[in-house]
């Protein structure tokens, strides 16, 4: 168990060092583009301030002395100061952090309320017109890009219901503080993003247990406990189904990349509070702390999913022990 | 002995690729799709930057052969358009003007272009009498009065290459370092293993995100392309490399290699001569499943405007113009390309799905 802990700290590393140089690779830092940006405007800097901006944000030093400073911080919890918002990283982060886990752990329970019950019965009426039709849905769900679902939900509820989505609340709860109606208004908004990002999960997951029940259910203590005479329902419920959704525990790891990768293109286009419009906004105006530090964060996010989930598989299977 | 134990491997898995209908049909579908890519400058009926001002963000003109009074035109064509302005909401609408007739022709006159970038050509397959004012907009045209079909071409050409030249990429690197894993064992398995770990759990697309904003915009359009395909295949060579490391370290041990071994053969015979034919048809298999993954991913990039960049026209580009939903209600054909992307990525899951049966030795469709 502890050893499945410490094995997180030098996966992590390696991630940290490969999203430090990607940060650097663009040409030139935020000092230079904010010097473009003065000077188009016709404001001139002189060398001193230069220097002073450039000793501020500690791009004079060498590049390991930046990023052991980066790395530094970012593990005392000091992700920096954002430029382009001017303001300090952990803020803009801890604001939006919440919803994105908020959406994609609601989409990830979305993806699997749905799949599994369907995988479940298209595997008991195998080749039923209903087995042919979902799995249909699921292949065009599959080749549907997020942000595509997302911009067809936002037509059809627009020219059918006159609704115009995006964000996660109305206007008027916007800046509002929370309360129980504030909540209610999120749910009413929050449905469009789970559904949108759950749904290239879905294929996958419905297959999988469509598969991993099949092989279960042709095993003879099936046989056995049918001929017996066991309800067929609860001989579902209690033993097959049980052993088939096991793998399922384990492809949350997988999965996590997956949907925070689907959440970064959704929130863009819904025009979500979440990290992923900062991420691509910060990208593009070379914001490099506030990029680094949450391109950092959603790892750390997605790795440590992944060591819930095979701690909770280890929990949920006896058979599993980690020694 | 059956006729059947007389057939080629290769001949056997074709027979069974074949009685898989849907992979097929899919297969036809991608053949059909790349043609258009290929000869997108002969069958588009305009120049992919052509303006046509007196239809800007025209919708989709209906190919007819009855016109309005009821009348039968052996001819296919399309009527007119008419630019109304409401006058309460200052909306433009534009409507059928059913006293012109475009009669669509073969082989039309239209602006010169220059095959493949070589050979110097006017004729499209399809157009309308461009020099008499004729306008036909199969699939209407976006903001600036470009063509919409002649666009979504020109983006295949762009789209469907780069799943190709990525999977290559892919390929190349899971295939190369996922060998290297598994037949060398010992160190280079565990470098390589606990780098597929780490790869593996990043999510991709803030990564790929940050990679190609790093790409200077001043780039030219040909080596932007290939910085986004190098940088979706950096990441996609993981699962492949898995597979073939696996399939290596079984395969080590079959008396096959041993005996190779023993007769003297080098690590590079065993390798290439032995070794890799084994799983060839494994290798084709999986390399078409990971083209839409290539696909999806170049898309995702140019939509959010890190990717290709205008002028490159590539689906993911062309979608860009549809982000916010005041666009898609107006003008909802701008969503087309997306139509293709579905499609292409359906196809080549359906494809695949009937290479990996017809590739499998031990399932016996061949078989009477």
């Amino acid at each position: 168990m502890l050893r499945r802990l410490l094995g997180m700290i030098p996966t992590l590393a390696v991630i940290s060092v490969l999203v430090f140089i990607v940060i650097q690779l663009p040409e030139g830092d935020i000092v230079t583009s904010t010097l473009d940006r003065l000077s188009a405007t016709g404001v001139e800097m002189s060398d001193d301030r230069i220097r002073n901006l450039r000793a501020q944000y500690n791009l004079d030093q060498p590049l390991p002395v930046q990023y052991l400073s980066w790395i530094g911080n970012f593990i005392t919890g000091d992700m920096g100061f954002s430029y382009l918002y001017a303001r300090p990283v952990n803020e803009l982060v801890w604001e939006r952090l919440g919803y994105t886990l908020l959406v994609t752990v609601g989409a990830l329970l979305f993806t699997w309320l749905l799949a599994l019950p369907i995988g479940i019965y298209s595997a008991v009426r195998q080749y039923s017109v209903a087995d042919y039709a979902f799995t249909t849905a699921g292949l065009i769900g599959l080749a549907t890009p997020n942000f595509l679902i997302a911009l067809i939900l936002m037509y059809l509820g627009y020219t059918w219901f006159g609704l115009s989505f995006g964000g996660l609340f109305s206007p008027e709860f916007l800046n509002a503080p929370w309360s129980w109606a504030r909540f209610v208004d999120l749910l009413a908004h929050l449905w469009i993003p789970v559904i949108v990002i759950g749904t290239s999960g879905m294929a996958v997951t419905m297959r999988l247990m469509r598969a991993n029940l099949l092989d279960e259910l042709r095993k003879p203590y099936v046989t056995t406990a049918r001929a017996k005479g066991v309800p067929p329902l609860k001989l579902l419920l209690k033993y097959p189904v049980r052993i088939a959704i096991n793998p399922f525990i384990s492809t949350i790891g997988l999965l996590l990349p997956a949907l925070i990768s689907g959440e970064a293109i959704v929130g863009v286009v819904l025009n979500l509070p979440t990290t992923g419009p900062l991420l691509v906004q910060s990208l593009i105006t070379q914001d490099m702390y506030l990029a680094g530090s949450l391109i950092m964060l959603l790892s750390v996010l997605t790795v440590t999913g992944m060591l819930l989930s095979d701690l909770l598989l280890a929990w949920v299977d006896p058979r599993i022990r980690y020694e | 002995m059956s006729e059947l134990d007389q057939l080629s491997p290769g001949r056997l898995a074709w027979m069974r690729f074949r009685r898989h209908r849907l992979a097929m049909i899919a297969g036809g579908v991608l053949v059909f799709l790349y043609l258009l890519a290929l000869l997108c400058e002969f069958i588009s009926p305009y120049a992919p930057e052509q303006r046509n001002a007196r239809a800007i963000n025209a919708p989709p003109m209906d190919i007819r052969f009855f016109d309005a009074d009821g009348r039968f035109h052996p001819r296919p064509f399309v009527y007119g358009l008419n630019l109304t302005i409401d006058p309460d909401t200052w909306m433009r609408e534009y409507r059928d003007d059913t006293s012109t007739r475009f009669e669509l022709r073969l082989f039309a006159e239209g602006e010169p272009y220059r095959m493949w970038g070589i050979f110097p050509a006017d004729r499209h397959l399809f157009g309308v009498d461009q020099t008499g004012g004729e306008y036909f907009h199969w699939f209407g045209t976006d903001s600036l009065g470009r063509d919409m079909f002649t666009r979504i071409l020109y983006g295949a050409r762009v789209s469907l290459s780069i799943g190709i030249v990525g999977v290559g990429l892919t390929l190349f690197l899971g295939v190369l370092l996922g060998g290297f894993a598994g037949y060398l064992g010992g160190i280079a398995d565990n470098v390589v293993q606990r780098t597929t770990e780490v790869l593996q759990s990043i999510p991709t697309l803030p990564l790929w995100m940050a990679l190609s904003a790093a790409l200077p915009a001043a780039w030219s359009p040909i080596t932007t392309y290939f910085g986004v395909t190098i940088i979706l295949s950096l990441f996609g060579w993981t699962t492949l490399a898995r597979q073939v490391r696996g399939r290596f370290l079984a395969m080590r041990e079959e008396d096959f290699v041993v005996a190779a071994r023993l007769v003297g053969a080098n690590d590079t015979r065993i390798v290439f001569r032995h070794m890799l034919p084994g799983f060839t048809s494994h290798i084709i298999t999986t390399a078409t499943l990971a083209v839409p993954a290539m696909i999806l991913g170049e898309t995702a990039l140019s939509f959010l405007g890190i990717g290709l960049r205008a002028p490159v026209v590539s689906w993911g580009v062309l979608l860009q113009q549809a982000q916010n939903y005041q666009v898609i209600v107006l003008t909802p054909w701008l969503l087309l390309p997306g139509a293709f992307i579905v499609v292409t990525v359906i196809a080549f899951n359906l494809l695949g799905d009937g290479l990996r049966d017809a590739a499998d030795p031990y399932s016996n469709l061949g078989r009477p």
